[in-house]
């Protein structure tokens, strides 16, 4: 239970610093010689004005919430876990090293395997530098970044000296056999007659759905969230309440670890059906702005998601329709999203929760809870 | 020390401070209601009030650290707007908080100069302010080495550089904060002489104290706060300890009665030669040995710092011992078999935390999620296994908020927006729902008003009633002196020896808290009585 001013203030803050990144990218799309109205229609059409466009937003966004998920898992133990990109990485590897053991197989039987090798991958890949936090002092986003680089340059030896078919000059494993490859929803669609192009969206944002719930229930109503709760908000008043602070800290990056791990899921069985270079590329980085936007929540990283999808794949058809706006005038305006709706969002949002508080005051709804 | 002056006179001069019809809101909580009286020049002038009676709030809107809605604040007749610290400073009010300002790693001289050094360049400057630091030490009788670190000094040493400070920036108006709370009873006597020689020299001072004996002793006039409103403005020896008490809580308050039973046998805590190094290698505490049996109140008086948050970390499982041992319950804990808090809870023992918002509550939760911290697998809360069932909590919660008096009983309040004294009986109720055989308890009145004193003070006498072991760690020597069966007396870590409830007398433990042993302190005083 929160505090109704919380709650919609919080809201309020996100919208207005969205707005203040779009109207500032109007700007800067004004600058480069377009019509900026146009440009946003361009946006908003790419991201959800066709089933086609609004699959992709979706399917980017499954790879958001896992990523947004994890950051706030961890942020729930007062831990910043800036290492998604890398753990996503090794989940993948965790991925193709299953489908590769198990071809053949229909993909309802290999997913189950696949998400626990996911995110075991994912865990044991951040497990060493939630070690060293925990009982060494040393800086998880230090550490976790390193490892970022670590991650890479293992994959890369791994997908070019081992994964790499014998005579491809394409740094990508070979495909996964087509049985594993994951359930589209275009098929779906086929299959009660809606033909759609065909696009990566998969069963994998029905995984990243539950696993909402189950962090929503994992924190907020089991003993274990109520301890990683009070590691998070006073770790002194937690060590003196008997909680064993390091490990639960150990424990909540780990998970933070795994459901990093789960892009890997979506992307290999799901999308890529191979394991490719840098598939994972910005996941990581991009979850922070989803949890800090999502204030740490499932149910605001959910939407926070989907908005990042869209800039995603509307920033995809943006540079493929204005010849003016590159792609790095996308990256620009991912980044202005990036900057006010998530590194500036602790600026507004006590001002924002005081209007509204005012506003309750007025209407005699202070304190309401909801 | 009270200089009486024709009252013809005083009309002429404009009070030093006055404060008219000052108002400050917090949300809908009134911190200062239409506040009003003034402080003449030279004079030692006290406020008293209960936690949250607004004396910090009216301190801080003097010292600018908040902004008045509404009033004003004169200054020599002047009407002032103060806007920030610096501002008061720079018309002379200066502060000295409770927690000192200070730099711990700079000396002493170089802690007074810092902020005030004038120009980028030191250069040759160093040399003419350590002159006026030694002549306003000269000046006042306030001593200390000027090259010493700030950390290799005492408390009651660095309270002094504090003033220094204040007054080196030309402070004609001095605001202390609770100020005897780190001395001994001797060194906040020798405080109160320098306040003294201050208001001689025409400083005002203003004590901010809850100690109305110290008030008796060294205001010249007291001002008494009660929510928020002025209660009265009069010249202290107009008063006396039972009508300020009076004042302040606003009905006549009781003294804790005084029925002892004697303790049980058996001894349920056992310390012995239990010695703690920090990590930089200081001996924190050494050669420390003591009992406490089962129905009885261990008191450890000592000023604070001498060891005793140490002594509490060891027994609470927090740390562990460099050396010696202890012995909880059938809990034994050695440097080869270190405890934790889980291992220690699980034998039995509470702990009510001498900080409680740091240590014993998360400030930021409800009362219903604080109220279960550290029970949550003790298996006494309906509704808290792995799953917690909210409605179920939340019902423990206020039964556990009306059993022990917790106003108002709302478990899905902040626990922040809670008083002092309402967080501090949650806390001991949320412990004693272990119904623990050994109680820790640190510091279990600091920041709480009178009448939560005294049901505190009542709660831990039943404790003993039924039984219980209690260790009991206070600098309020008073709260000692009333409650404890046996005080222990400590002093950079060590013990000064033990006293049996019939020596206690308020001059020896002051000499023992200055470091003398118990027998020498004893025959000092003469016998240990009268």
């Amino acid at each position: 239970m929160r505090r109704m001013s919380t709650v919609v203030g919080g809201v309020l803050a996100a919208f207005i610093n969205i707005f203040i990144a779009v109207a500032l990218g109007g700007i800067l799309i004004l600058a480069v010689g377009e019509d900026p109205i146009a440009a946003l229609d361009v946006v908003l059409q790419g991201a959800f004005g066709s089933l086609d466009g609004l699959s992709y937003t979706l399917h980017y966004a499954t790879n958001f919430i896992f990523a947004g998920l994890a950051v706030a898992i961890a942020a729930q133990a007062n831990q910043f876990n800036i290492g998604g990109e890398g753990q996503a990485y090794l989940g993948g590897l965790g991925v193709t090293l299953l489908c590769f053991a198990m071809p053949g197989f229909p993909w309802y039987v290999a997913l189950p395997f696949a998400i626990v090798a996911a995110m075991a991958f994912g865990a044991i890949w951040v497990a060493v530098p939630a070690y060293m936090v925990a009982r060494r002092g040393s800086h998880l986003v230090i550490t976790t970044i390193m490892f970022n680089f670590l991650a890479s340059l293992l994959m890369i030896y791994l997908i070019v000296n081992q994964f790499r078919e014998a005579g491809s000059m394409i740094p990508a494993s070979a495909a996964i056999s087509p049985s594993l490859e994951l359930l589209r929803f275009d098929q779906i669609l086929a299959a009660v007659g809606v033909q759609v192009p065909e696009s990566p969206l998969n069963v994998t944002i029905l995984v990243a759905l539950v696993c909402c719930v189950l962090v929503t229930y994992l924190v907020w109503h089991t003993r274990w969230g109520y301890e990683l709760r009070a590691v998070g908000a006073n770790s002194e008043a937690a060590a003196f309440a008997g909680i064993p602070v390091n490990r639960v800290i150990i424990q909540a990056i780990c998970i933070s670890g795994g459901l990093a791990g789960l892009i890997g899921v979506n992307e290999i069985m799901g999308a890529q059906h191979r394991l490719m270079l840098d598939f994972a590329f910005g996941y990581g980085f991009t979850g922070i702005a989803v949890a800090l936007i999502g204030a740490n929540h499932p149910a605001g990283i959910i939407p926070a998601s989907i908005l990042f999808g869209a800039l995603y794949q509307g920033g995809a058809s943006l540079s493929f329709l204005f010849p003016s706006v590159s792609r790095d005038v996308v990256i620009v305006l991912q980044g202005l999203v990036i900057l006010f709706a998530g590194g500036l969002v602790h600026v507004l949002r006590p001002l924002a929760t005081s209007a509204v508080e005012a506003v309750l005051v007025r209407m005699g709804m202070a304190g309401e809870r909801i | 020390m009270l200089i009486t002056k024709p009252e013809s006179i005083l009309e002429a001069v404009p009070p030093a401070i006055e404060f008219i019809g000052l108002t400050k809101k917090f949300g809908s909580l009134l911190a200062n209601d239409n506040v009003s009286f003034a402080i003449r020049a030279g004079t030692i002038h006290g406020i008293v009030g209960e936690n949250g009676a607004g004396k910090s709030t009216l301190m801080s809107a003097l010292f600018g650290l908040y902004k008045p809605d509404a009033g004003e604040i004169r200054l020599n007749g002047k009407q002032v707007s103060i806007k920030s610290p610096s501002a008061a400073i720079a018309r002379g009010v200066g502060m000295v908080h409770q927690h000192f300002m200070l730099v711990d790693r700079l000396t002493a001289l170089q802690n007074v100069i810092v902020g005030s050094e004038g120009r980028f360049w030191l250069g040759g400057r160093i040399s003419a302010c350590r002159e006026k630091v030694t002549a306003i030490q000269r000046r006042y009788g306030l001593a200390f080495p000027l090259d010493a670190t700030i950390r290799s000094l005492p408390v009651g040493v660095q309270q002094r550089v504090e003033i220094v400070k204040s007054l080196y920036r030309g402070a004609e108006i001095l605001i202390l904060d609770e100020p005897t709370s780190v001395l001994t009873p001797d060194e906040a006597k020798g405080l109160f002489h320098v306040f003294r020689s201050l208001a001689a020299e025409g400083k005002t001072i203003i004590l901010i104290t809850h100690k109305l004996q110290e008030v008796l002793e060294v205001t010249d006039n007291v001002t008494v706060l009660r929510q928020g409103r002025c209660i009265v403005t009069t010249p202290t020896n107009s008063v006396t300890r039972a009508s300020l008490a009076e004042m302040m809580v606003g009905r006549k308050v009781g003294r804790i009665s005084d029925v002892r039973a004697p303790a049980t046998c058996d001894v349920r805590i056992r310390v012995r030669d239990l010695a703690f190094r920090d990590p930089s290698g200081t001996a924190r505490v050494s050669g420390l040995s003591f009992d406490v049996h089962g129905g009885e109140i261990l008191g450890v008086a000592g000023v604070s710092g001498n060891g005793q948050t140490e002594l509490l970390s060891m027994l609470a499982g927090l740390v562990g011992p460099s050396d010696g041992s202890i012995q909880l319950g059938s809990l034994t804990v050695t440097p080869n078999q270190p405890a934790s808090p889980i291992k220690v809870r699980a034998s039995g023992v509470a702990h009510v935390p001498e900080d409680r918002l740091r240590h014993g509550l998360v400030p930021k939760w409800s009362a219903l999620e604080n109220s279960v911290l550290g029970l949550q697998r003790s298996g006494k809360v309906a509704g808290l296994g792995n799953w917690i069932v909210r409605s179920k909590v939340a019902e423990w919660c206020r039964e556990l908020m009306i059993a022990h008096d917790v106003r108002p009983p709302d478990p899905h309040r902040p626990i922040r927006v809670f008083s002092g004294g309402n967080q501090q009986k949650l806390v001991i109720g949320r412990e004693l729902a272990l119904d623990p055989e050994i109680i820790l308890v640190g510091q279990p009145t600091r920041g709480v008003d009178i009448g939560a004193i005294e049901s505190i003070h009542r709660k831990l006498l039943a404790q003993r009633q039924a039984g219980k072991a209690i260790l009991l760690v206070s600098v309020e020597l008073e709260e000692v002196m009333d409650l404890s069966d046996r005080i222990l007396v400590m002093f950079e870590g060590r013990s000064m020896g033990e006293l049996l409830r019939d020596e206690f007398d308020e001059r020896v433990i002051g000499l023992m808290m200055a470091g003398s042993q118990r027998d020498s302190a004893i025959k000092q005083i003469g016998g240990g009585e009268g």
